[in-house]
């Protein structure tokens, strides 16, 4: 009957092994993409005191153009204030950008009334980090479940109940649990609610902001598992958003490294773990622990200070006031991102 | 015993409206002076229960049930709440993941820092202040002098906790106990801070006790390594032992589920089936059976305790531990041959 159901009697049986790597490399050059972001800038007014009249703004996302294909997973990595979500948020048009352009699905979003929108967010659809907080306490799953279904007309009463259980079965989660509430779950089960919340739609993108940082590692691997599983099944397309790095690499077929406000490294995960261009990046990567107590004896690499305000980026290269290579052209020029498959925004890239 | 630390089958139990709960069984473990132990697991594994039990802190409805925590001798299970308070920040200091709650918001950070100077130490006034602001050099603040008259307000989260453990370590404690240190904070931020922290732990000497759910974080610091899961000791043994050899299926678990950096495939992570039971159903047996990939009928009925896998290695497992008895069985008939 329904789309689901043949997807869930194939669900969990494919192997995995044909996953992404070359055949998104052949995707991207062949096929249109699914989201093109084009020198966007997202600012926030600061707000200090009673007589407020926007003193300065945040600069949480500015000037960052990434394109996306159809099947792909770009994760966005870097540190909190580095404005990754703020990009997601920007992308669902919960945010309102600056200045800049989204096209998502070959139409331009960036200037959309909430009506206009509403039909997009039917293919674009968001999982957050803490489930709880997205789910109405006092609404039984298979409410909240059913109701987008009946109010989008995208079943009949009828087969509201079927497409329900379909959805819960495809989440990994037994049919019972639609009788019951979101406090009665663990963290895990709620992402999985989330998780069906977020696919109900059939969308063809899903923005996943730190959908496993809230979760313990054993949990958060079986809910990694379940978004590349949904991913095949579905042909979903995911910017994955994380400050953490292993949870990124697992999934992304591409990665964006973002410090304060920009996008300073692009590349395929592969290659980027391989060989990192940026500072930043390779620092950022140094300083990831390792599960092995023998790599302790290496000389770590660490950046000292913290990140500078976004409200008054440095001049120059952003990062330089941290960069151990920072020179003098860095402090007064600032680098552009370079062209090609693996880009990087460095004066000095690293070999 | 020339051991600084000692903790014996420590039973900690909270009341609640559905009766009293045990949140933590049957741990124990020995920590010398200059060491550093992490209790490693996951959420409601109890490792946050046991480090706070040391300090009695445990609040109105938490005890301690059974078991024996020994300090410097002393055995602190017996201690009147006077002698605690005096313990609590000078020999046993404790730093916490959420720096923000830990300080008060409307005191300059100088004069946090001076007040446990001057009550542990009991320094007149201006030499606590040279003290506080020698200390928070150390730790890495820049500017002290200046930065001492700040609010936590005005503070980054990585500037917070160093403030956090200038106020730990400004009495020169024994023991620091350290519960998810950096948790909160950003990865390059928590490298530095973990820096900082095994470099103080070199110049003063003081053993430290380090609860954390990242395994990252273990490799990088730990001498020792206890795994908890569901209330209990799963698994005791020294940081490389652990990460070379683990025996526990679900320390082999819990490592095989990490996302490596160091591997470039993309397969499917191997995760843990299920979820880690609440206290008020706590199967029986084996508290890990029905997680367990290797489970056989006997983990189900029937409690393990923690037993020898090895030298100084102890394993709660009927699975593990019976392969370690074939073992010490076929060296003796070796021995005898």
């Amino acid at each position: 009957m329904t789309k689901l159901e043949s997807l869930e009697t194939r669900h969990g049986k494919q192997p995995l092994e044909t996953r992404h790597g070359k055949q998104s490399l052949e995707t991207r050059q062949n096929k249109q993409p699914l989201l093109q972001v084009e020198r966007l800038k997202t600012y926030y007014p600061i707000r200090s005191g009673v007589f407020s009249n926007g003193s300065g703004r945040i600069k949480a996302v500015d000037d960052v153009s990434l394109t996306m294909y159809e099947g792909e997973t770009v994760g966005l990595v870097g540190e909190s204030g580095c404005g990754k979500s703020t990009i997601g948020r920007s992308i669902m048009r919960l945010e309102n950008p600056e200045s800049g352009r989204i096209i998502f699905d070959n139409e331009d979003i960036t200037r959309y009334s909430q009506r206009q929108l509403k039909p997009v967010r039917t293919r674009m659809q968001m999982i957050f980090q803490d489930p709880y907080a997205s789910l109405n306490p006092k609404i039984r799953i298979y409410d909240t479940l059913a109701e987008p279904l009946i109010v989008h007309k995208l079943a009949r009463r009828s087969e509201v109940q079927r497409e329900v259980d379909s959805l819960l079965n495809l989440v990994g989660l037994p049919r019972s649990s639609g009788s019951r509430y979101p406090h009665e779950f663990s963290g895990g089960q709620r992402q999985r609610i989330g998780i069906a919340r977020a696919i109900l739609f059939r969308p063809k993108l899903i923005v996943c902001d730190e959908p496993v940082s809230a979760l313990d590692v054993s949990i958060q691997a079986q809910i990694l598992n379940l978004l590349q599983d949904l991913q095949d099944e579905l042909k979903l397309t995911y910017l994955f958003i994380s400050h953490g790095i292993g949870a990124v690499k697992q999934i992304s077929t591409t990665i964006a490294v973002m410090y304060l406000g920009q996008i300073v490294e692009l590349a395929q995960t592969e290659e980027l773990f391989r060989n990192p261009k940026h500072p930043y990046t390779r620092l950022l990567l140094n300083a990831h622990p390792q599960p092995d107590p023998t790599l302790r004896m290496h000389k770590k690499m660490i950046i000292h200070g913290d990140m500078p305000s976004p409200a008054d980026p440095p001049a120059g290269c952003r990062f330089h006031t941290r960069c151990p290579y920072a020179q003098e052209r860095c402090r007064k020029e600032e680098p552009r991102m370079t062209a090609g498959r693996h880009a990087v925004a460095c004066h000095y890239p690293l070999a | 015993m020339g051991q600084l630390l000692e903790v014996e089958r420590l039973q900690v139990a909270f009341r609640t409206d559905q009766g009293e709960l045990i949140s933590v069984d049957e741990v124990s473990f020995e920590l010398g002076a200059g060491e550093t132990i992490a209790i490693v697991g996951e959420s409601g594994c109890g490792k946050s229960v046991t480090s706070l039990s040391i300090m009695g802190l445990l609040g109105a409805h938490g005890s301690v049930k059974q078991g024996d925590i020994r300090f410097n001798g002393e055995t602190l299970t017996d201690s009147s709440k006077d002698q605690l308070r005096r313990l609590r920040g000078s020999d046993i200091a404790m730093i916490f993941q959420e720096p923000m709650s830990s300080l008060n918001p409307v005191i300059p950070i100088g004069e946090q820092i001076e007040e446990s100077v001057r009550l542990h130490l009991k320094l007149p006034r201006k030499e606590a202040k040279a003290l506080a602001v020698e200390m928070l050099g150390k730790v890495g603040i820049p500017r002290p002098e200046a930065i001492s008259k700040e609010y936590p307000h005005a503070l980054s989260g990585g500037m917070r906790q160093r403030v956090m453990i200038a106020m730990a370590l400004v009495c020169q404690p024994k023991l620091l106990i350290a519960d998810e240190p950096t948790t909160a904070l950003d990865v390059t931020i928590q490298a530095q801070i973990l820096e900082l922290m095994k470099q103080l732990q070199a110049e003063s000497g003081a053993a430290i006790l380090l609860v954390t759910h990242d395994l990252g974080v273990v490799a990088e610091m730990a001498d020792q390594v206890i795994v908890m899961y569901a209330g209990q000791v799963v698994e005791a043994t020294d940081v490389y032992t652990l990460f070379r050899a683990p025996q526990h299926p679900y320390t082999q678990a819990l490592l095989k589920s990490i996302p490596r950096l160091d591997e470039h495939n993309r397969a499917r992570l191997p995760a843990i089936p299920g979820a880690v039971p609440s206290l008020q159903q706590m199967p029986a047996g084996c508290r890990f059976h029905p997680r367990c990939p290797a489970a056989s009928e006997r983990c189900e009925q029937e409690q393990p305790q923690l037993m020898s896998a090895g030298e100084g290695h102890r394993v709660r497992c009927w699975i593990a531990a019976s392969a370690e008895q074939e073992r010490v069985d076929y060296a003796a008939v070796e021995a005898t041959a």
